[in-house]
């Protein structure tokens, strides 16, 4: 049975965005262009095929159901826990849990327990029950099952690769090459080329090794860490786009007519975000989320299952980190629709009884645009991180909810263990690092591409 | 100059009313009092009397706006939105949840928080002044292409990272300085040196690549040109042109933020122990004591607007073609 959480909903709506966004740009030449030229820069290539690997993921792991219970009888009954789509194409990963903490590859725990033999009690490390357990002398053995198992995952994907790659080839073929415009870059295909035959080979072999081992390891109660840090993407991507989706509409709205209008309209806008402005943004964010603390403990009886609670304090978590993000954009664009009203071309618009409300949406909107797209991709890595530092401070997701700034949070006092826990740490840095810095790459190329002050 | 100081002053009060209303809206109207003490005697069979008993303990007890009961002018000030809100515009921040005077425990908390937040903006500041003024000199090269996409990885790593890294690698297993803690006096410069030199290396990613911008746009302006012509070597543009011109923005910059120093940064100082400002935050957020965050968004705002009031100042002493009116 199909369920359809409150932050599933919003990021459906993005995409349906992100596609009429894209109708947009290839009915219009010059967005074609500047999207071209985003495409021509090395790094904007690259990080465009990576963050497509993510974002595939968040959207895999945001189609949500409650799995149909495995009973006799005709009577269809349906689990309370809810699952996505992605928990059920990883598996193993998900059932795999073993009793606590244990290293990345490892066949044995990660500390000694006391067993009962014949001979006494001895302190062993106890075999797990799914990391290596089907090697039979995994001392001598699993170095090269590791190898092979790489080796194979790794081919695989250069498989997928190039049967991609060639019907890619194919299609263009057949459709016949269009001239490029002299004038205008190529777009690196080599790279890109090379981006997606790593990570598709980098899948293959994860995916060869994850049914046997746990290639990050496990955490305190057992649960396999690659599995979280995979999961945690959802989160990361989520408040990435989600707190845009949701300032964008009051920031342009105001950002505009405050702008266009001046005089009193103006001086209230001005007077909204400079108040909002004024309160250093952790504080402002700590407050709204301690008052929604209150507030689900008072009505703690109303959400159903954890899930839907966590979810909607992802929602809440959003929306408060877009109320104080808006104001940024909002004076840039109420700077540059400041500069847009005395253009000739408004003017004319005035001069024809153009309304007021009319100008701005088809006049002043698109010639603002730019704007609100650089800042949306500037915003994104930076909303990445505040996570991880906002679920530090017990102000960010639910606890409940895999998500990077959770695992470094409950991991990071495992390091001063005698041998330290290393892998849950690393494993979200390393996710996070790869989001984050593919966002950035991609966030220089748009800047470059669309800003008129950056010369070229 | 003074007239206009003043009238920012006066611009100030109208923003400060708002953001007293907006934390006054936050903490006492979304969720009244009532739900407050219920989730801080936590579970669930809590009587009403204990709850009473909680809010008359914390002056809870009191109408939010108004007091008919009372007589005289006590009606506006015998209630929760006077004695919680309105006292803070004389900086009288009251007793935090758990009993503690806020403003002697601000005063006591703020040396700290200067200890590390003055080395780490000086020492970043230095830092990445010299590494972009390097790129600049640099620029066009395979260098400057390295450096700037050393930057957006540093840029890309998180600050927990570093952190938490940073105590492993140097206090653990190096094991040069203590992990975390305070010691008054001299004695406190071996807690200070792990956090001021991690807080400067995650600055200078950022840092580094926005003071780059500002010296290229300064080296394609006219009057480096006219330097270079007049036969100046490429050095002397760069430090006696370039340098001083570029250190407007980027002091302005830090002008701002001086204000805020005092604040602290709040994960470094939780994570190193240091009792400042920060961590007092940090605590007090995990303890959900909403009096100590009430005053700290003020106390913040305030400074923030100070910065602010600062920075326009300084803009007319570093820049003289800027005149105030």
């Amino acid at each position: 049975m199909w369920v359809v959480l409150l932050t599933d909903f919003f990021l459906y709506l993005l995409l349906a965005g992100v596609g009429l966004y894209v109708g947009f740009v290839l009915r219009t030449p010059h967005l074609r262009h500047a999207w071209r030229s985003v495409m021509t820069r090395r790094g904007g290539a690259v990080s465009v095929v990576a963050l497509g690997f993510f974002a595939a993921i968040a959207i895999l792991d945001s189609v949500h159901f409650h799995p149909r219970l495995e009973q006799p009888g005709a009577q269809v009954e349906y689990s309370n826990e809810i699952l996505s789509v992605f928990d059920v194409l990883v598996g193993p990963l998900r059932t795999h849990v073993e009793r606590t903490y244990s290293a990345p590859f490892a066949y044995h725990a990660h500390s000694k327990e006391t067993r009962e033999t014949p001979q006494g009690r001895v302190r062993v490390y106890p075999r797990l029950e799914y990391g290596g357990a089907h090697l039979e002398n995994p001392e001598q053995e699993r170095g090269w099952d590791i190898t092979v198992r790489v080796l194979r995952g790794a081919l695989l994907g250069a498989g997928v690769w190039g049967f991609l790659w060639l019907s890619a080839w194919q299609i263009r073929r057949l459709r016949g090459r269009k001239p490029r415009d002299p004038g205008e870059a190529a777009i690196p295909w080599w790279s890109v080329g090379v981006t997606a035959l790593l990570i598709l080979m980098l899948i293959g072999s994860v995916t060869q090794l994850a049914g046997a081992y746990h290639v990050f390891g496990t955490d305190k109660v057992g649960e396999d860490v690659l599995y979280q840090t995979l999961k945690s993407i959802r989160t990361g991507v989520l408040i990435g786009t989600l707190t845009t989706l949701i300032m964008l509409p009051f920031a342009i709205a105001l950002g505009i007519t405050a702008g266009y209008y001046r005089g009193w309209v103006d001086d209230v806008i001005q007077y909204i975000y400079i108040t909002l402005n004024s309160i250093p943004g952790v504080l402002l964010i700590a407050a709204s989320i301690l008052s929604l603390h209150v507030y689900l403990n008072a009505h703690a009886e109303e959400y159903t299952s954890l899930a839907e609670r966590a979810d909607l304090r992802l929602l809440f978590l959003c929306m408060i980190l877009g109320l104080t993000s808006w104001t940024g954009l909002c004076r840039l664009l109420r700077g540059e629709s400041l500069k847009l009203r005395e253009h000739e071309y408004i003017q004319a618009a005035v001069a024809f009884g153009v309304s007021g409300p009319r100008i701005l949406l088809r006049h002043i909107l698109p010639n603002v645009m730019h704007i609100v797209l650089i800042t949306v991709v500037l915003d994104f890595s930076g909303l990445v991180l505040a996570e991880a530092v906002l679920s530090y401070v017990d102000i960010g997701v639910d606890p409940s909810m895999n998500s990077w700034g959770n695992m470094i949070n409950s991991a990071r006092l495992e390091m001063s263990r005698e041998p330290p826990v290393w892998w849950s740490l690393t494993a979200s840095f390393v996710f996070m690092f790869g989001l984050v810095l593919f966002a950035n790459l991609l966030s220089d190329a748009v800047r470059d591409a669309f800003d008129p002050r950056v010369k070229r | 100059m003074i007239a206009y100081i003043i009238r920012r002053a006066l611009y100030a009060i109208p923003i400060l009313i708002g953001v007293n209303l907006l934390t006054f809206m936050l903490f006492f109207v979304v969720n009244s009092p009532e739900e407050v003490a219920r989730l801080h005697l936590g579970d669930k069979y809590t009587t009403q009397e204990q709850v009473e008993a909680w809010k008359q303990e914390h002056g809870y007890d009191k109408p939010l706006l108004y007091n008919p009961e009372a007589g005289g002018l006590e009606q506006l000030t015998d209630t929760i939105f006077y004695t919680k809100s309105v006292r803070l515009f004389v900086f009288d921040f009251g007793n935090s949840d758990s009993g503690r005077n806020i403003g002697h425990d601000i005063r006591q908390r703020m040396w700290p928080s200067l200890a590390i937040a003055v080395p780490s903006l000086l020492l970043g500041l230095l830092l990445n002044a010299t590494l972009a003024l390097m790129l600049a000199f640099f620029r066009a090269t395979y260098l400057d292409v390295g450096g700037v996409v050393l930057c957006v990885v540093l840029m890309s790593i998180s600050s927990l990272f570093y952190i938490i890294g940073g105590q492993y690698l140097v206090g653990k297993l190096l094991q040069l300085v203590p992990i975390s803690g305070y010691d008054t006096g001299f004695e406190a410069v071996k807690f200070l040196i792990l956090p001021v030199v991690i807080g400067v290396i995650y600055g200078i990613g950022s840092g580094t690549r926005w003071y780059r911008t500002l010296f290229l746009e300064e080296i394609s302006k006219d009057y480096v040109r006219t330097a270079r012509a007049k036969g100046l070597s490429e050095q002397w543009v760069l430090f006696r042109h370039v340098l001083r011109n570029a250190l407007i923005p980027i002091l302005t910059g830090v002008v701002v933020i001086l204000p805020l120093l005092f604040m602290g940064s709040l994960i470094t100082e939780s994570f190193f122990g240091i009792p400042g400002l920060g961590s007092y935050t940090i605590d007090a957020i995990q303890r959900q004591d909403f009096s100590i965050v009430r005053a700290m968004v003020f106390l913040g705002t305030v400074l923030y607007i100070l910065g602010l009031l600062l920075t326009d100042i300084s803009y007319t002493l570093a820049d003289p073609r800027i005149r105030l009116r």
